[in-house]
């Protein structure tokens, strides 16, 4: 599914290396962990494969099923199948989550050569889901994200992972600013959308969130590269030791 | 020889017309001779050049021909068709409307006429502390019009429809509007109007009265045009203005409000979009004479490709004007580097007891906001719009009835999808 080989990236403003050669594969219905001390390059992973301006890549790709995500526009990527849940999702005073979510909907169908779906399908479609994700109906009449709690804002990127089905989602500290319930709800959204043609790649500080979606792989990441593959355990074994052991393990 | 005549190049003749408004246009001639024409270097046009609004020839300007239906089609309203700033009674509708008497300003022939003082007094008024020497030109000289009074809120609103038929046309209309106690009425106004087009508008709003109004201005359209609204707000009465202006090239739109009867309301409110050569101003001045009355304005543009917009606002309070609310937003979305914005936002308070606050802001589109509305599919262009929608829509909340602020959306939509 998802393939990151040998990726180099630096900021585009200074010269500075973030990512120094990352290797990862997602295979198809996988659901894997990227854990790693602050500052070691998560985020700036997910802002990549997002297409985020800023970032430059001196090395390596990034393929999504086969085709080069990093020449895509951001918008290609998503109708191609890539989904960033932000950890900072941007409000956006003036557009109304409803009318945001059903361009959005529609304009990657248009951009797959499909059917827009039809306003009574996606109303329908959308309620079921907000349901689930216990939003309020209100919200999806409210401008994106303004004046949502952080749990509110978190769901709502869950509501829109759900809505336009992507087959790569990249989860970027969802868990952060979450209490336990809504952590839980947030879970729940994600796990109800596992499936064997999607997989998930699922960046977190802690290992609490992984109690709640529970990875096929961990990887741990530090200073750019990933320094350690394993199972869930390994997770665990951050939980309990830290990461300075394993750090000091693979260095 | 005085300043106009120079400026004009030619002596200023008032219109002939109905007696009683003889005198307000004897006056306004002289004190238009008394102050000329504006020009590059007054303060008061300082960044916007009046030049083609005064010199002797208006420029000319291609007729506007577009696929789309005219504004405000799909609405019940009483048609009053202008074509070059002459009333066209066979496109107009019957002007028979419960309620209201509506007349053509050049055939008000009655000996006593109610407009008498409304006509070229709240034009005088709004002279002071600055002039306005086009709208003086414009009582002197503008033979055409409607006078309108309401003395029960009519069924419909009465929409101005100003069609412009002639390339050079050089148009000139004053209107007289007196909503009386307890009536309330809605103004709709659009149309290219001419090539070149002067427009005053005196309303009188008596007390408890309400006087809602929407304008549609400029589109794809070459005109160049001044417009004035004089407004005299009395007690508990209710002012609400909004305009959007899309292209023109020259477009400066005054508006002069003195509440002067406690607990009155003005809201004027405007969005303009420019693309190219556009010049879009608004001049405001509201002047708190009242207790515990309440004003707002609410300016947004979105300008690119060389447009430039202009904002001069001023809330002036006055001594005994205590309890005033006054709030004045004025914001430009700059879509690229070739777009200017000019803002000129003050407040003058001499009351001690007052709540008044004036912001002002130029930016350019939210890059994460960009990028969120991209990283869902949505294609750049489209997020562009979806957030210059969004940016106007403070703008467009000001207008109340819901069937005219989806057209105003619609239109917009429709504009910024041709641009793409």
């Amino acid at each position: 599914m998802l393939k990151i080989t040998n990726l180099h990236v630096g900021l585009e403003e200074e010269d500075k290396a973030i990512l120094k050669g990352v290797d990862l594969s997602v295979g198809a219905g996988e659901v894997h962990a990227i854990m790693g001390p602050n500052g070691s390059g998560k985020s700036t992973l997910s802002y990549v494969l997002a297409g985020r301006d800023g970032y430059e890549v001196t090395d390596g790709s990034a393929a999504l099923d086969g085709e080069d995500l990093l020449e895509m526009e951001p918008e290609e990527r998503a109708a191609a199948g890539l989904f960033l849940a932000f950890q900072y999702p941007v409000e956006i005073p003036g557009v109304g989550n409803m009318t945001f979510l059903r361009t959005a909907v529609n304009a990657q169908r248009k951009a797959r050569g499909e059917e827009e779906m039809s306003a009574a399908d996606f109303l329908k479609a959308i309620r079921e889901n907000a349901k689930t994700l216990k939003i309020d109906p209100d919200m999806l009449k409210r401008p994106v994200n303004v004046g949502f709690s952080g749990g509110e804002k978190k769901r709502n990127e869950i509501l829109q992972m759900a809505m336009l089905e992507p087959r790569m989602c990249v989860l970027d500290e969802t868990d952060s600013g979450l209490d336990v319930d809504a952590m839980k709800l947030v879970s729940e959204g994600v796990n109800a959308l596992r499936d064997a043609g999607r997989s998930f790649l699922v960046i977190t500080h802690y290992q609490r969130l992984l109690d709640h979606i529970k990875p096929d792989v961990v990887h741990i990441m530090a200073d750019g590269r990933i320094v350690k593959t394993g199972g869930p355990d390994l997770a665990l074994e951050v939980e309990n030791n830290g990461y300075a052991d394993i750090l000091s393990e693979v260095a | 020889m005085g300043a106009a005549e120079k400026n004009m190049g030619a002596a200023i003749t008032p219109a002939d017309g109905p007696a009683w408004a003889q005198s307000a246009r004897d006056d306004a001639a002289a004190r238009l001779a008394a102050t000329g024409l504006p020009g590059r270097r007054d303060e008061y046009w300082k960044y916007t050049d009046p030049t083609s609004l005064t010199e002797p020839e208006a420029a000319q300007a291609a007729l506007f021909k577009s696929d789309e239906s005219p504004f405000f089609d799909g609405i019940d309203r009483l048609r009053v068709v202008f074509v070059d700033g002459v009333f066209d009674a066979d496109a107009s509708d019957n002007l028979t409307l419960e309620g209201v008497e509506i007349e053509r300003l050049a055939e008000a022939n009655a000996d006593i006429h109610w407009a008498k003082g409304i006509f070229g007094v709240l034009e005088a008024n709004g002279q002071i502390p600055v002039v306005r020497p086009l709208a003086a030109l414009n009582t002197a000289t503008a033979a055409d019009g409607v006078l309108i009074r309401v003395t029960k809120t009519p069924s419909r609103p009465i929409s101005l429809v100003y069609r412009h038929a002639d390339e050079r046309s050089d148009a000139m209309l004053h209107h007289v509007v007196r909503v009386e106690s307890g009536a309330s009425l809605t103004l709709l106004e659009n149309g290219p109007a001419a090539a070149r087009f002067n427009k005053v508008m005196e309303i009188d709003v008596a007390d408890g009265a309400e006087f809602h109004h929407v304008r549609a201005q400029g589109r794809d359209h070459e005109r160049r045009v001044a417009t004035h609204m004089f407004a005299r707000l009395g007690q508990e009465s209710v002012f609400k203005s909004f305009t959007l202006t899309m292209n023109g090239v020259l477009t400066r739109n005054e508006v002069v409000i003195e509440l002067t009867g406690d607990d009155a309301v003005a809201h004027v409110a405007g969005a303009a979009v420019g693309d190219g050569d556009f010049h879009h101003d608004d001049t405001v001045f509201i002047t708190h004479d009242a207790l515990r009355c309440e004003s707002r304005q609410v300016f947004k543009k979105v300008l690119r490709n060389g447009a430039t917009g202009v904002f001069q606002g001023k809330i002036l309070v006055k001594k005994d004007a205590q309890k005033t609310d006054g709030f004045q937003l004025s914001q430009a979305l700059l879509l690229d580097d070739d777009a200017q914005f000019l803002a000129k936002p003050e407040l003058e308070i001499y009351a001690d007891d007052v709540l008044c606050s004036h912001g002002s802001t130029t930016g350019a589109i939210d890059e994460d906001a960009l990028f969120y509305l991209r990283s869902r599919g949505v294609p750049t262009v489209e997020a562009q719009d979806l957030l210059v929608l969004a940016f106007l829509a403070e703008a467009i909340e000001e207008v109340e009835a819901e069937d005219i602020a989806e057209e105003l959306n619609t239109r917009l939509t429709g504009w910024l999808e041709r641009r793409r």
